[in-house]
């Protein structure tokens, strides 16, 4: 050890997770030229932070001014607005109103907007009552005033990183699932990382682990520079009838610690609130509790009543990767040819494109340079979103599958062949929306599990009728 | 992607959303009689509804004098509406209704448009799943209602859990433990919030005799587990919660309307079906209260006379 240089099939770089935060860094790195390794643990995809979030992309508005977080989501925002319509990403222009429900949240507005045009936000206006009910007549009549900012808008939080990885892997990168790293050593110029996959040499490595960022940094570095506290969101979905009842995104006046409680409309075409904010130990478990549900559906009720009448579609949660402190942790290691992406906590959707180019800045700043990819592929993703034309409109589509959300068996087939097939049924459900509708599998379970059999990691039926 | 132009409109005398008992029994009247362009729309890959993946009996009683599967009462209720001259376009899915009569739909060969004298739904009801009853947890595999278990039992011979826990008493929880002894699967315990089953006497004996625990005043209020369902928290009225080991959890019942093409064309339907656009009707379970597949199927056959009696003006 030590005398022999770097294999010949050495990355340049090793990323650690494929969250939406890992895998623009890859589509990054690979843009730019970089022998490109990414590693996860879970057989699929997205199985951390990246699995459930708000799906909205920021302008910043809110942001601490002067801060990673602001600028990376600004180069985010502008970044995703720029590619999206190569790698077929939609956006739905909804704006978003920060809404005063009582007196003292009416006179926080000021700061707000104050905060809004130091980040150079300009578009932003005061809705007075009677244009906040002009504008969404649904809403309930106590907004005392409201904070109209046009630039927020919806997306979808899994085609985005799909597009992202695809990316990437048409450009040469390469991504391995159920390659968990657990162990790595460093020889002054290239990292052996173990993992279940084997060992694998990369010059450098990007840890994007997320909810495990600070455990990777102490197994691989000695130590973190930070302790990651889960923080939990928990979402109700209402069905698609609520659809027509709201255009825009409803943001409270944010407390402390998070930016509270929103009701939005999401890119298929239900409506949603939440995320709430509870910090626990478990990095992984991601579960609902029927009392928080319930309050988030009477939450809900209260800021837009006729959706006391709407069923709910689906709940699901999310975990922030939050640390001490709000900004991200990004930090470099230059002795070691490190780099940490940690922290992410509650923007990394927008910001991720953003924080790629901040972290490809990083490594040029160790010294590293490549020669950009001339002429990239770029692969388009399926669309998913309920505003723009789907599979089932194209005839040849062999048959509907999942009725509810109209997926196709020529979908279903598709999300599970290719460059990165869906592993599980949460990685399908992703890419296709299959029984995430709401009859929530009533009626497509069954044949989803004949059609998928043993193909995904983990099989829906697990045997065959005794 | 989709051309700009729609689809050239095939124009129908009656259009059925919906192969179950009741559109196959409004279907089968309405051809016989004598209306000569009746068209089903079916989204399935075989006709028949509910029915179709009910692998038990007794159905057929009120058709054909006879106790059969429910299989078999979707094959010759689907055979009795194309002999009177009824058109079943399966994997033909309705999207969305127009008024007075128009109708799109998407099918593998592309989308269809529909002018019709009389559209009939007849799109039946679903169970209410575990997210729309807020029951938290995590989100293992294993969750499902009666109706998937059905399919996944009867219509596709696969097992999705050995050890379920069965939620409800009504009839369909009996479906529900015939499903499971189907393919093997032992129900670990029916749970029923009330104090007592929901269905009458004799039936309610039934889950015992197959040695199943019932638990009444009981609610789920938790499903944990990591891949698969590993354990449930059932919580008593009197606030008692322990843990129970099973691997599937079937929530039965609670009856949802497939009513979503109505609702997103605005229209709502009185008891007999009607609506406040003329050419529209429901028959069967899309209109409660639940019925069974024999009074569905009358449900059909008399809007279809109704039907004919409207056009003979
Ligand atoms: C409730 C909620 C709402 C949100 N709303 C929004 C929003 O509206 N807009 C927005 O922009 N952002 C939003 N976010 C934030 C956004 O979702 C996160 O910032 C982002 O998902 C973080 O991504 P990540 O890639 O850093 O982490 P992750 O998605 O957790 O990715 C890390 C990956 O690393 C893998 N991994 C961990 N350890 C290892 C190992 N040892 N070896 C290999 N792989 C490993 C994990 O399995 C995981 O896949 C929200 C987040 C939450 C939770
Ligand atoms: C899980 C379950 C088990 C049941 N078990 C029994 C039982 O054992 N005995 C009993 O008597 N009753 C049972 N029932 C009651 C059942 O609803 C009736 O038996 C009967 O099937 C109702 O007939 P229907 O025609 O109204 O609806 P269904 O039988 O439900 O038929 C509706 C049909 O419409 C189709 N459809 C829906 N939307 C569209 C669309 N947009 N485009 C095209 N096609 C569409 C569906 O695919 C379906 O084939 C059960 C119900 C359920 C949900």
């Amino acid at each position: 050890m030590g005398i022999s240089g770097p294999a010949e099939d050495a990355a340049d770089v090793a990323i650690i997770g494929a969250g939406v935060v890992g895998l623009a860094i890859a589509r990054r790195f690979v843009l730019e030229g970089a022998r490109v390794l990414l590693l996860e643990k879970e057989p699929d995809i997205l199985a951390g932070a990246s699995k459930g979030n708000s799906a909205i992309l920021h302008t910043g508005f809110d942001a601490p001014p002067g801060s990673l977080e602001h600028a990376c989501m600004q180069a985010g925002y502008a970044e995703y607005s720029e590619i999206r319509a190569a790698l077929n990403l939609p956006l739905l222009e909804t704006g978003a109103m920060l809404v005063a429900w009582t007196e003292a949240e009416e006179e926080a507005l000021a700061a707000i907007e104050a905060t809004a045009l130091a980040n150079g936000i300009t578009d932003v206006s005061r809705l007075r009552p009677e244009a906040v009910r002009a504008r969404e007549p649904n809403l309930s009549p106590h907004a005392r005033a409201a904070l109209l900012i046009p630039g927020e808008h919806i997306i979808d939080p899994w085609s985005a990183p799909l597009a992202y990885a695809l990316q990437a892997l048409a450009n040469g990168a390469r991504i391995l699932r159920n390659a968990k790293v657990t162990a790595g050593r460093f020889d002054g110029a290239c990292w052996r990382l173990s993992t279940p996959a084997g060992e694998v040499q990369a010059r450098n490595v990007i840890n994007c682990a997320g909810l495990y960022g600070d455990l990777v940094d102490a197994a691989l570095r000695g130590h973190s520079d930070f302790t990651i506290r889960p923080r939990k969101g928990e979402f109700v979905v209402f069905d698609k009838a609520a659809a027509s009842l709201l255009g825009t995104i409803i943001l409270p006046v944010p407390g402390e610690r998070t930016k509270g409680v929103v009701l939005a409309p999401t890119i298929f075409g239900n409506i949603l609130v939440g995320p709430t904010a509870e910090d626990q130990e478990d990095r992984a478990r991601a579960d609902t509790r029927t009392e928080t549900l319930r309050a988030l559906r009477a939450r809900a009720a209260e800021i837009l009543p006729a959706l006391a009448d709407i069923q709910v579609t689906a709940t699901y949660a999310g975990l922030r990767p939050a640390t001490e402190r709000k900004e991200y942790r990004i930090i470099t290691d230059p002795a070691r040819n490190w780099i940490t992406v940690g922290g992410i906590r509650s923007t990394g959707l927008t910001a991720a494109l953003g924080i790629a180019r901040h972290a490809y800045g990083l490594y040029e700043g160790l010294g590293h340079r490549h020669i950009p990819i001339p002429e990239p592929a770029t692969p388009r993703v399926p669309n998913l979103a309920e505003h723009l034309p789907r599979d089932w409109q194209n005839p040849g589509y062999g048959q509907i599958i999942c009725h509810c959300e109209l997926v196709t068996s020529r979908e279903i087939e598709a999300a599970l062949a290719g460059p990165l097939p869906a592993a599980d049924l949460g990685g399908l459900r992703r890419r296709t929306r299959a029984a995430m509708g709401r009859c929530q599998g009533f009626n497509c379970l069954a044949r989803l599990a004949a059609v998928t059999g043993r193909r995904l990691a983990v099989p829906l039926a697990p045997g065959p009728a005794a | 992607m989709t051309s700009a132009t729609p689809p050239p409109a095939s124009d129908v005398d009656i259009l059925v959303i919906g192969a179950g008992p009741a559109g196959l029994a409004a279907a089968t009247v309405l051809a016989a009689g004598g209306l000569r362009r009746v068209i089903v729309l079916e989204r399935e890959t075989a006709p028949g509804g509910v029915p179709r993946h009910c692998g038990h009996s007794p159905f057929g009683m009120r058709e054909f004098r006879r106790l059969i599967s429910g299989a078999e009462y979707a094959r010759r209720l689907a055979d009795a509406a194309t002999r009177a001259g009824a058109v079943i376009l399966l994997r033909t899915t309705a999207i969305a209704l127009g008024p007075g009569g128009i109708l799109s739909a998407a099918s593998p060969d592309g989308m269809l448009r529909f002018t019709a004298k009389r559209i009939v739904l007849a799109t039946g009801v679903r169970e209410s799943p575990r997210a729309t009853r807020l029951v938290g947890g995590d989100r293992p595999l294993g969750v499902m209602n009666t109706g998937a278990l059905q399919a996944f039992a009867y219509l596709e011979r696969l097992a999705p859990f050995r050890r379920p826990v069965i939620v409800g008493t009504e009839l369909i929880a009996l479906s529900a433990i015939l499903a499971c002894r189907h393919i093997g699967a032992r129900p670990a315990a029916l749970i029923e919030a009330n104090p007592g089953p929901s269905v009458p006497r004799p039936l309610a004996a039934f889950p015992r005799l197959f040695g199943i625990p019932v638990h009444y005043n009981t609610e789920i209020s938790e499903i944990q587990g990591g891949a698969r369902v590993e354990r449930v928290t059932l919580r008593r009225r009197d606030g008692v919660t322990r843990t129970l080991a099973c691997d599937g959890v079937v929530f039965t019942a609670g009856w949802v309307p497939e009513a979503s093409l109505a609702h997103a064309a605005g229209l709502a339907f009185d008891s007999d079906g009607r609506c406040s656009d003329p050419a529209i009707c429901a028959a069967g379970n899309l209109l409660p209260p639940l019925k069974t597949a024999g009074r569905s199927w009358c449900t059909g056959r008399r809007l279809a006379a109704s039907i004919l009696r409207d056009l003979a003006k």
